[in-house]
């Protein structure tokens, strides 16, 4: 990973509380499993940013280094990684997602 | 492309004493549902765990014969918790 696509990840998750790096956008997500993570955002109805992987192959590659992880989507709260598809949708119906959310956003 | 057994055997040379079920989700042999259960995963969020069997099956993954590994992993005594 180049040091520019390091910052560029840094800067991205630093400032958003809420980022989702995906196959697609918000409104039409481009596999499944990104589909998952932005349904399950919307209903918390929190708010969030996204970077579409499948347009910028620098980040695309570099985001699995960053998080030692190595498919897409990933999601980051507070700067903190938080896991993919499968991972939210269990917080999710555990409730955690919900607090951590609302957490990160108050802080 | 790669065989559910493969899946299996993979993951099994990485967590030795897991107990690992496949599922093959489109039949095409590339997206996978994998329950594990291993006592490695002991103590570990979620993030770690997985990071562990995609450690596992490292290769497959990056040379896209997997596209798509969706995971459960559990501990020995959340599965007799929850049962």
């Amino acid at each position: 990973m180049s040091p520019e696509t390091k910052t560029k990840i840094d800067t991205l998750v630093e400032q958003n509380k809420v980022m989702v790096f995906m196959k697609g956008t918000k409104l039409m997500p481009q596999c499944g499993f990104s589909n998952n993570v932005v349904q399950i955002l919307n209903m918390l109805g929190a708010p969030y940013e996204t970077l579409d992987v499948l347009a910028d192959p620098e980040v695309r590659q570099g985001i699995k280094e960053y998080s030692n992880w190595p498919t897409i989507p990933q999601v980051y709260i507070n700067g903190e990684f938080i896991g993919g598809s499968d991972i939210l949708i269990k917080m999710y119906e555990s409730g955690n997602l919900q607090e951590t959310v609302e957490v990160a956003l108050a802080s | 492309m790669i065989s559910p057994d493969q899946v299996e055997a993979m993951i099994k040379s990485g967590l030795p004493d897991a107990e690992v079920a496949v599922q093959d989700l489109t039949g095409g042999g590339d997206h996978y549902q994998v329950a594990i259960v291993s006592s490695k995963f002991e103590g570990l969020s979620l993030v770690k765990r997985h990071q562990l069997v995609y450690k596992a099956v490292d290769t497959a993954m990056s040379s896209e014969a997997i596209h798509a590994l969706s995971l459960e992993t559990n501990t020995p005594s959340e599965v007799a918790t929850n049962t």
